[in-house]
């Protein structure tokens, strides 16, 4: 069985420089074993341009590129099979749906060399999984947004693709929608198993599909691994931001306490010192730390009796609410943002001004280069 | 045969043939990535700019007796090409290339790309994307080549001249009568002819342009969205 599973995993290896900025290039191996496989990295990391090689839309420099024993491309044996021959479905941003055709032709559209009874079999049973029997005779321009990207997704996978690829197809939806599209995604995929590759920078859909997470930044693989260990210690500052790192601070080490698993930080200008996770480090080294808005505690009075090491006093620059989230600037001699509850605003009388407390975690700040 | 109904049989066959030699050129041109294709863009659109002479002058040489075209068609056929419709078709083939061409790659390029390459990972070939992408989503510029070629075919005098000469019933076309007309003072006739024209063409470019603009589509032009 797990000889089975494996026999059919993309494996990728490229090398590409982009034609219009000399300086970039795509240096990654990637696998994707059966099983939805996240790549994830902020916008211009490389993450389209892999999957473009892997679909054959592009032509890596170097490198090889197979799906189980089948091999799709490999620079030194001179194998380049074409798009069309790859059985790799894609779905892109775009969605890319042809607007002349109906939905149900649409979803035909690749089916060419398989005959009518099979064929029909096939439409009812991807219009029936993915939700959409009623709009088989609408135009793309008359369904909504998360209708066009079950059609998108169900065009691509109703030819039984080897694989698939998918570039933030579920950009611009609800999360509600989004969850329900995933659900029929997961749902087909248990019954096919095909390796899908599977592109965002949304935190969320991260946390609701990932099994594995590629990091990339700047044409490299940075980490990979279970999403809670890729995105939760991220170790680049690009990919911290990207992760929803709200506070990203220089600093300067102070000292290593070896012995207590710690160093002391020094904060911008600042005499803001706090204390982090022993790292390769050592004093006066510049470095970078990264803590989430949500992982700060906010206090209104000097808090006593706690675990946490860092406690710091400051003033409220300013307060915001988004949604179900109040977003605090708070001034300790460098700005940190600070998310809380509207309860909880009500509760501490939270104003611009008002002098507060922070509280972090040692081990809720990261290290990131 | 009248010169009126000459004027669109000629156009007419100029207009087909301009359709189906324009569209692979277009599609060269909008879609390749040669780098010199600019030379042949630059010999696409040649006609906009030269005197109708100029190329009714080299017609006519190529076409005449001791000339390439005109020894070849000799060969083939046992008659010469000078002065003949099929002489008068093939230089105004040459002389509307780019009100074929041009609107045609146009509306090639305007086709999102991620359609061609949706299409090609879906299995299709380029045969079946330019019949079931490219073809339909630029109706409007092959509605558009079609009847600027008509349009610019019936209109044309220099080239005509210089090649077809002035043949009743072979050659004289609308647009030459007016002329002789207006040398033999009949300004009743040419003022005929001439308001023939000029509603033909006004016309034609309404409907050029109402169809660009979506003010009006015809039913076979239509699918929602666009």
């Amino acid at each position: 069985m797990a000889r089975e599973v494996n026999s059919s995993s993309l494996v990728a290896s490229i090398r590409k420089q982009r034609p219009e900025t000399a300086s970039f290039l795509l240096d990654v191996s990637a696998e994707a074993p059966p099983g939805i496989t996240i790549l994830f990295g902020p916008s211009g990391a490389g993450k389209s341009t892999l999957l473009d090689c892997v679909a054959g839309l592009a032509r890596p420099d170097a490198g090889k590129i197979a799906i189980g024993e089948e091999v799709l491309f490999d620079s030194e044996m001179h194998v380049e099979v074409p798009p069309q021959k790859r059985r790799v479905a894609y779905v892109f941003q775009t969605l890319a749906l042809f607007p002349h055709l109906t939905v149900e032709e649409n979803i035909q559209y690749g089916l060419t060399d398989i005959s009518g009874q099979d064929r029909h079999a096939r439409i009812e049973e991807i219009l029936e999984a993915f939700h959409i029997g009623k709009l088989r005779n609408q135009k793309p321009a008359q369904i909504s947004g998360g209708e066009r990207q079950r059609t998108a997704l169900a065009r691509s996978l109703v030819t039984e693709p080897r694989m698939l690829l998918l570039d933030e197809p579920l950009t611009g939806l609800d999360a509600e929608l989004k969850a329900a599209i995933v659900e029929d995604l997961r749902a087909w995929n248990a019954a096919k198993r095909i390796p899908i590759l599977y592109v965002t920078h949304s935190r969320e859909e991260v946390d609701a599909l990932g099994e594995r997470v590629i990091a990339i930044d700047n044409g490299r693989v940075v980490s990979r691994g279970a999403p809670m260990e890729v995105l939760d210690a991220p170790r680049r500052k690009r990919l911290a931001l990207a992760a929803g790192f709200e506070n990203l601070l220089s600093g300067t080490v102070l000292d290593l306490r070896e012995l207590d698993g710690v160093m002391r930080i020094r904060l911008g200008e600042s005499q803001c010192e706090i204390e982090v996770p022993l790292a390769h480090a050592s004093a006066a080294d510049a470095v970078q730390i990264a803590i989430r808005a949500g992982d700060i505690l906010l206090a209104s009075e000097r808090p006593r009796g706690l675990s946490a090491r860092n406690i710091l006093e400051g003033r409220m620059l300013s307060l915001e609410q988004r949604g179900a989230m109040c977003i605090a600037r708070v001034d300790c001699g460098v700005t940190f943002v600070v998310h809380v509850t509207p309860g909880a605003v009500r509760a501490l009388e939270l104003a611009a001004e008002k002098r507060v407390w922070l509280v972090l975690k040692t081990h809720s700040c990261h290290l990131v280069d | 045969m009248s010169s009126i109904s000459l004027s669109f049989e000629l156009a007419g066959c100029v207009a087909v043939i301009l359709l189906l030699t324009g569209m692979p050129i277009a599609y060269w041109l909008a879609y390749s990535n040669w780098r010199s294709k600019f030379l042949l863009e630059s010999i696409v659109a040649l006609p906009l700019v030269l005197p109708p002479t100029v190329l009714g002058f080299y017609a006519s040489l190529a076409m005449g007796p001791r000339g390439l075209l005109g020894k070849l068609w000799i060969a083939l056929f046992g008659h010469g090409l000078a002065f003949t419709f099929g002489g008068l078709v093939l230089a105004s083939v040459v002389y509307s290339f780019p009100f074929a061409v041009q609107p045609l790659i146009a509306s090639f390029e305007g086709i999102d790309r991620k359609l061609l390459d949706a299409s090609a990972v879906l299995g299709a070939g380029r045969w079946r994307t330019f019949r079931r992408v490219i073809l339909p989503l630029s109706l409007p510029g092959v509605v558009t080549a079609l009847v600027l070629s008509f349009a610019h075919t019936l209109g044309e005098f220099g080239v005509v001249l210089m090649v077809g000469g002035n043949l009743a019933g072979v050659t004289r076309t609308v647009s030459i009568e007016i002329y002789d007309h207006v040398e033999a003072l009949e300004y009743g006739e040419a003022n005929q002819l001439a308001l023939l024209l000029l509603a033909i063409a006004f016309g034609v470019l309404c409907l050029v342009y109402a169809v660009n603009r979506r003010v009006w589509t015809p039913a076979w032009l239509r699918w929602p969205g666009k």
